[in-house]
């Protein structure tokens, strides 16, 4: 299969649309999906609405105060005036009347289009939020078909995907605003959210619900791929590990075995269960570390496993003091976990 | 009782010395003159927003640049949390309260406040819940899961330390504070105006203030409860929260924002109520549409009941009772609109004189409007979706404290201050303060809408260079530096005005209110007879004849100068609460030490429960016994003679 980091670049999706200050790969106002299209145009309604209210009442204010230039009088003089009730009944009452009932059915129309997909689901992802990083579950038929893995989530461009949303810690918030609006992800609940890319692409998210210390550094990334590329990718994601291939390798493996990170993590196929932290079967076909706050690269790795508390302080993954040369066998091993 | 006639010359020196709380450090802690308690509100919640201000600027500072490093997320948690609960708990509201306190009686023509002694405690428990939620910052363990607290991350198992059992303590101390006072200003309304002030010749401030309170009276239990409930479960195991035991998270949310929404409501109210008694002041003419704008004042305060849910769009509830509160939170913009629409037909149908509480009042109905249609943007579902703990909501929020909250009352300081103190503030450095903080506050602001559109989640202690937000957030660190710089001058003006303004007089600002019938700063029995009312602007008889709102043709003219003296120790008229006939002669009560020390107790126990230290819990507790069994003790009335 293609590597995944060579996609991101030159996608269409959001992360090419630069907007208002330059590329944002979060825009809300940019978007792909289905029902995230929806919404902004629900958005762009608002804001133009919105815009031209502003703009009719500071020009009033404007204009009374131009006015008011015109004719002076004594600070002390006061006049009765007439009522004015005229203005209330209109700006306050039916003109804002017609507008926030327009506002309305809009509302309640977008909502019940964007409720559920037309078509049944292509597929359900199980996404797992922990502090601070997503888990990503595909379950097959059998265990050797489950696919595990974090902070990235396939889906098959033109086909609609139902989400499930669970935690066990915190309350976060699953967010992709290119392709969907918010879904809180509450303990004791699963929450439910689809979304359909229409284009292949790489689509950026975070987390929306401000969730502990490290609510900065969770972010994950939506991949629309061709339904083929979907399929194979689903099929290597399932594979176990590859098995070490050279010296360096292997002793890369027997590190990750040997110094402590198998109690958290696993590498399906080496025995590793670990399920504090995310799977790492096939941790070189992601494009992120640490919840996207790193490119994935091996300087990064190292830098990573080494010092991780500094990158992102209070996170359950420790800084590793390994020798260097551990370091390197282990970085080097991981990246061959395509 | 006794009769209405006229009374020549009214024996002030003895109105003076009854009502004058004696000197010394007794007079001090003892005094329930709400003109002192009002002032001491004022000047506590203005350190409250200085000392949120500053946390601000600090945050500001972190997020100016990508991958700053200026604070630890533990340290930037911690700020944006007590940044929050500052402003929304310690200054919005008590400032607000200060000024109903301050003017309330003096605009109703009363005495004093319907329970003097229940208002000095209102103030002390506040002082005193400041400062206790201000010991957590002092020591490092200030509260860090946000102002609206969601459950579970403020449970023991992701939150150890004490931080937020100074958050579950203080926010129930201060809701002491905050209920009895609401009370106290319900009594006031119902019991203590001018013979003839029915309810039809309200000023609309007062209308804000009593819906303001009652709003507080129902809302505050849902707070009381959830922080009770949040203490208990960390203190003693209970489960009120934990799913896997049992409780529900949501349940945080439903109580936290049954409270929640109201209280934007209760700070905004009464300060869109001091803005409807400037602008008929600086616009020569009484306010338009006075009926309607009363109404919609109270149709808020109830509508705001129906909405809280608009907060908890994305928690995956049902789409029919999200219609409901979508369609419910679009409605409650028709009564602002009614308010807004009444302010600009006075500027236009009246002749406005530009002095600064005019243009600060002019700069808050166009920051009123942005706040308000950003709040519609947010009560449309889907979009909610997207924007919704974003900057987006970041920014409406601030539109809506500061546009709605902080410029009225930096108008109102400029409109009731030469009443307070006798002296004008100055009005060179009030445009300056003025121009500072309109232009600071739209170019700090508003930009967060941009970086809230553009996908910057609140609450991050930093991001990546690659989301592309920095440019943005560079304005909005100047624009909030610009904006601090007008807070000092504003605070600067407030001094200079302290020691060299001009002398006020009366009614500087020729204003129709009863307020400024009496000399600046007001002596301490307010009146020295009791006025009788017979229309909305009684200062404007003169001018406006029979012209003037409120008056019944026949019924004759209101007598601010002339009326019932009341010198038999503390007395005032107690009133019917609708057309305000007099009914009883009210013996207010003597000043006292027991608000002060009952304070002082609840205090004590509040560090006992916190750290634990169950002895000063108790101790506490019996001190609170104490005080309210010595309070409530019967004792001989002054005069010895019932009305």
């Amino acid at each position: 299969m293609p590597r995944l980091s060579r996609r991101l670049a030159p996608s269409a999706g959001a992360l090419g649309s630069c907007a208002l200050a330059g590329c944002t790969p979060l825009n809300v106002l940019a978007h792909d999906g289905v029902t995230g299209s929806r919404e902004t145009g629900l958005g762009w309604f608002l804001v133009i609405v919105s815009c031209a209210v502003i703009c009719i009442i500071t020009i009033l204010v404007l204009v009374a105060y131009a006015r008011s230039r015109k004719r002076r009088t004594r600070d002390d003089a006061v006049f009765a005036g007439s009522s004015g009730v005229p203005w209330v009944m209109w700006g306050g009452v039916v003109i804002p009347g017609i507008v926030l009932l327009l506002t309305f059915i809009f509302t309640i129309g977008t909502l019940d289009a964007v409720a559920a997909p037309t078509r049944s689901p292509a597929a359900t992802v199980k996404v797992i939020g922990h502090q601070w990083w997503w888990e990503v579950r595909y379950e097959g038929t059998g265990p050797s078909h489950t696919v595990v893995t974090a902070n990235e989530i396939h889906v098959p461009v033109g086909q609609p995907v139902k989400l499930e949303l669970t935690t066990n810690d915190v309350i976060h918030s699953f967010w992709v605003p290119a392709l969907a609006g918010k879904t809180d992800i509450i303990p004791g609940q699963t929450n439910t959210t689809w979304i359909e890319a229409r284009h292949t692409g790489v689509f950026g998210g975070t987390c929306g619900e401000y969730c502990g210390a490290q609510h900065a550094h969770m972010q994950m990334r939506v991949i629309a791929d061709s339904p083929g590329d979907f399929q194979k990718w689903l099929a290597d994601e399932a594979a176990p590990a590859a098995k070490p291939a050279d010296p360096t390798a292997a002793d890369g493996l027997r590190v990750f075995m040997t110094s402590g990170c198998a109690n958290c993590h696993t590498i399906r196929g080496t025995g590793s269960g670990g399920g504090v932290g995310p799977d790492l079967t096939h941790i070189a076909s992601r494009t992120t570390i640490a919840a996207g706050t790193l490119p994935n690269t091996q300087a990064n790795l190292m830098g990573w496993i080494l010092a991780a508390q500094a990158i992102k302080p209070g996170s359950d993954m420790p800084s590793m003091p390994l020798p260097s040369r551990d370091l390197q066998s282990l970085a080097a091993y991981l990246e061959t976990l395509r | 009782m006794a009769t209405l006639a006229p009374i020549a010359t009214a024996p002030l020196e003895r109105l003076h010395d009854t009502w004058e709380a004696r000197p010394g450090l007794y007079g001090i802690l003892a005094t329930v003159d709400h003109k002192t308690i009002g002032k001491r509100y004022l000047v506590t919640s203005l350190i409250f927003l200085v000392l949120g201000g500053i946390e601000a600027l600090i945050m500001r500072a972190q997020l100016t640049h990508a991958n700053a490093h200026l604070l630890s997320p533990g340290a930037y948690d911690q700020l944006f949390t007590m940044h929050g609960i500052t402003m929304i708990f310690w200054y919005a509201s008590p400032v607000l309260s200060g000024f109903s306190n301050y003017i309330w009686p003096l605009m109703l023509g009363s005495r004093d406040m319907a329970y003097p002694r229940v208002n000095a405690l209102s103030y002390w428990t506040f002082l005193a819940s400041g400062i206790f939620i201000y010991t957590a910052l002092c020591i490092g363990q200030a509260p860090n899961a946000g102002w609206f607290a969601y459950a579970p991350m403020t449970l023991r198992p992701f939150d150890p330390g004490l931080n937020m059992d100074f958050y579950a303590l203080g926010l129930i101390f201060l809701t002491v504070s905050t209920t009895i006072g609401a009370i106290n200003f319900i009594g006031t309304v119902m019991k203590m105006r001018a013979p003839g002030m029915s309810l039809n010749r309200l000023p609309i401030f007062v209308y804000g203030t009593m819906t303001a309170s009652f709003a507080a009276v129902f809302s505050l239990p849902a707070l009381t409860v959830a922080t009770t409930y949040l203490y208990f479960e960390r203190h003693f195991h209970m489960h009120f929260f934990d799913a896997a035991q049992g409780g529900s998270p949501l349940l945080w949310q439903h109580l936290f924002w049954m409270f929640g929404h109201p209280w934007v409501y209760i700070i905004v109210l009464p300060a869109m109520g001091m803005v409807s008694e400037m602008v008929p002041t600086f616009c020569r003419r009484p306010l338009v549409a006075y009926p309607y704008v009363a109404m919609s004042t109270i149709a808020t305060g109830i509508i705001g009941f129906g909405v809280w849910v608009h907060h908890m769009f994305a928690t995956g509830l049902p789409g029919v009772s999200m219609s409901f509160f979508s369609g419910a939170s679009i409605i409650i913009a028709i009564p602002s609109a009614i308010a807004v629409f009444a302010w600009i037909a006075t500027m236009w149908l009246g002749t406005p004189v530009w002095k600064t509480p005019m243009m600060f009042v002019a700069g808050f109905v166009v920051r009123f409007v942005i706040g308000g249609v950003s709040g519609v943007v947010t009560a449309a579902v889907p979009f909610d979706w997207q924007v919704t703990d974003t900057y987006f909501v970041v920014a409406h929020i601030h539109y809506v404290l500061i546009g709605i909250n902080v410029f009225p009352v930096v108008a109102a300081f400029y409109y009731w201050m030469p009443k307070m103190t006798g002296r004008m503030m100055s009005e060179t450095l009030g445009k300056w303060n003025f121009w500072t903080m309109f232009i600071g506050f739209n170019l700090g602001f508003f930009p967060m809408h941009i970086s809230g559109l553009l996908g910057m989640p609140r609450r991050v202690y930093t991001y990546p260079a690659s989301a592309g937000w920095g440019s943005v957030n560079l304005i909005t660190t100047i624009g909030s530096a610009v904006f601090a710089v007008g807070v000092l001058l504003f605070v600067i003006n407030i001094f200079v005005s302290l020691r060299r303004g001009a002398f006020a007089g009366s009614n500087p600002w020729h204003a129709g209110t009863l307020e400024w019938a009496m000399e600046s700063p007001p002596p301490p029995y307010n009146f020295a007879v009791i006025p009788i009312i017979r229309s909305r602007l009684p200062l404007w008889e003169d001018q406006l004849g029979d012209e003037t709102p409120g008056m019944i043709p026949g019924e004759g003219h209101s007598h601010v100068s002339e009326g019932v003296v009341l010198a038999e120790g503390r007395e005032t008229f107690g009133t019917s609460p609708l057309e305000a006939h007099p009914l009883h002669v009210l013996h207010m009560p003597e000043d006292s030490m027991f608000p002060f020390l009952l304070a002082v107790a609840m205090l004590g126990t509040a560090y006992g429960l916190v750290f634990s230290l169950w002895w000063l819990a108790i101790l506490g507790g019996i001190g609170m016994l104490a005080c309210l069994i010595g309070w409530l003790w019967p004792r001989h009335l002054v005069t010895g003679e019932r009305a």
